[in-house]
């Protein structure tokens, strides 16, 4: 048995008599939509992964190279359609570099309100559905209900509960209805009760530790080097957050702390997003508190034809590092427009944190990656 | 290019366009010029074509063949340890058609710069995976789109399309109606997917 050990180290390239090949998805409930892994094992040990993806690819980026740069704003809330107003605020935020215009201070902290409130939104599916597929059924719903206040924000807000289409190149296209403040702050005061009743669930539950603490441990310097962003490089240790290293919109002007963690492992990585939930509910809560007057609209041409150029513009989406590249051939659709997502990039180092685990395990990382599919896949 | 822009059909059209209003002087790209400029420039000399600014982001201007040592340079001397992401852009009418963008950032400088080289149809660039291991799916994606060839790259094959697709969807002659009609009735058992 010592001897066949040395085959859970090494990379093995070919099928030996112990090892089986298992095949997850892409119907799978852990996968978290379409994902198909293949992993490779040494009875329950695994030895390698390869996943295979792209079952919901629609083209996005050729779509945006077909359609004028107003048209395109739409489709970006059908990449991570559990966060589409923070794709919606990458993209119009690119558009308007290229266009050198910068949305008016009521526009830029309304948006800052309504991406905080997404990350949260994003925040609890990922708890939910990653706390249910380790066994702990009963987050599900708490997360869910209190995503439904969120929603119904938007859906006052915008007529749209998923894919909002919120924000427009250059401002709003709706000012804020009555009663948005208090609706706002309303959630925030029953926010921390809500998430101390969750970590209250898990955070010393006996078997949620034992299946999150030391389980996919990623380690800064792997992160760094598989380009892994937002709360899987801050579990690691790495304090870098964009709204902090490169400040968008105005979050320069709101105190707000990035937690880290240290391990890099899932017990790490959901301790970041909790606290990440309660650092977002700080933000919205100076927010709105200060929503400026004024108009909410940059003075953008009816017709939107950035100058012939190219430019990138990234954000932090709540799965890290959303970022935008379009180059203009100076004419009414981008000729070229890369979407550079998150969970793509994330999900690579997937072989690197379940290596020499359980089959469990990956069911674990999965979830802890927060992958979507939508923007996986584009 | 412009020919390239063909209405498509399939949207109606949208507000027609109406002679720009008085615009502003048209933006362009300047020269960019500081120490890191200088010292990636002096170190590789005629290797580095140019170095320009545009919107306050900087970028290089490289020969294709030699990407991994201005890439591992990059990486290894000037501390631009994270590759955010590495893509292309077709442009049939030149030359070189595919022009590859790689774009770099910098943890301890908090800097972000792009690197662009251009290379002809059917000509392989070499993989920068040996410089960051993020360059794997990322290249492989490039790869499926563009059909550009990554020489050195560990497992260069199809990510988002099925391994049988023929052609490279995101370059300017794939019109947004083609598809593999062959592999969607083989596999789909489908007249078409449209």
């Amino acid at each position: 048995m010592a001897d066949d050990l040395k085959h859970t180290t090494g990379e093995a390239t070919f099928l030996d008599a112990n090892e089986i090949v298992l095949n997850m998805g892409p119907q799978h409930p852990a996968t978290h939509g379409v994902l198909r892994v293949i992993l490779k094992l040494d009875g329950e040990k695994i030895i390698g992964t390869e996943c295979v993806i792209g079952y919901l690819h629609r083209g996005v980026e050729k779509i945006g190279e077909n359609r004028t740069y107003v048209q395109f704003n739409p489709y970006v809330d059908r990449l991570d359609y559990v966060a589409s107003v923070s794709n919606g605020l990458g993209y119009c935020e690119a558009v308007e570099k290229l266009l050198s215009v910068t949305a008016p201070p009521r526009a830029q902290t309304v948006r800052v309100i309504l991406t905080e409130l997404n990350r949260i939104a994003s925040h609890l599916i990922w708890l939910g559905t990653h706390a249910l597929d380790i066994g702990a059924m009963t987050p599900l719903f708490y997360t869910f209900n209190q995503r439904e206040d969120i929603l119904k924000i938007y859906e006052n807000y915008c007529g749209a509960r998923l894919t909002t289409h919120a924000f427009r190149i250059g401002g709003l296209q709706y000012d804020l209805y009555q009663g948005f403040e208090q609706q706002v702050k309303k959630f925030c005061d029953e926010m921390p009760a809500k998430v101390d009743e969750y970590e209250q669930l898990l955070t010393t539950n006996r078997i949620w530790v034992a299946r999150t603490q030391g389980v996919g441990v990623l380690t800064a310097e792997d992160a760094i080097e598989f380009g892994v962003t937002g709360p899987m490089l801050r579990a690691a240790g790495v304090k870098w957050d964009i709204r902090k290293a490169i400040p968008y919109e105005n979050y320069a002007d709101f105190e707000f702390d990035i937690p880290t963690g240290k391990n890099g492992d899932t017990y790490d990585r959901y301790l970041v997003r909790m606290e990440e939930m309660r650092q977002a509910r700080r933000i919205i809560q100076q927010a709105v508190d200060r929503i400026p007057d004024g108009p909410i609209m940059a003075k953008v041409p009816k017709v939107v034809k950035p100058p012939a150029g190219e430019v990138y513009h990234s954000i932090e989406a709540p799965k890290g590092e959303l970022g935008y590249f379009i180059v203009s051939d100076g004419g009414l659709q981008p000729y070229r427009l890369r979407i550079r997502p998150p969970s793509f990039v994330n999900l690579q180092a997937l072989d690197r944190m379940v290596r020499g685990s359980l089959v469990a395990d990956v069911v674990a990382v999965i979830g802890t990656i927060d992958i979507v599919l939508g923007e996986v896949d584009r | 290019m412009a020919e390239e822009k063909k209405p498509d059909p399939t949207v109606p059209p949208s507000a027609p366009p109406k002679p720009a209003a008085a615009a502003p002087p048209k933006p362009a790209a300047q020269p960019w010029d500081d120490e890191l400029a200088r010292r990636v420039r002096e170190r590789f000399r005629s290797a580095i074509k140019d170095s320009l600014t545009y919107l306050g982001q900087n970028y290089f201007v490289v020969d294709a063949a030699s990407i991994t040592s201005i890439c591992g340079y990059l990486k290894h001397e000037e501390e631009f340890n994270y590759l955010v992401d590495v893509t292309a852009v077709d442009y049939p009418k030149r030359e070189k058609r595919f022009e590859l963008v790689y774009i770099l950032y910098s943890f301890p400088r908090n800097t972000r710069v792009r690197v662009k080289a251009s290379i002809a149809e059917n000509e392989p660039i070499d993989s920068v995976t040996p410089v960051w291991q993020t360059a794997n799916w990322l290249e492989r994606e490039v790869y499926d789109m563009f059909g550009i060839r990554f020489a050195g790259h560990p497992d260069l094959k199809r990510i988002l399309l099925p391994d049988g697709w023929q052609g490279h969807p995101l370059r300017k002659d794939y019109s947004i109606l083609k598809q593999d009609e062959q592999w969607v009735q083989e596999n789909l058992h489908i007249e078409s997917g449209q």
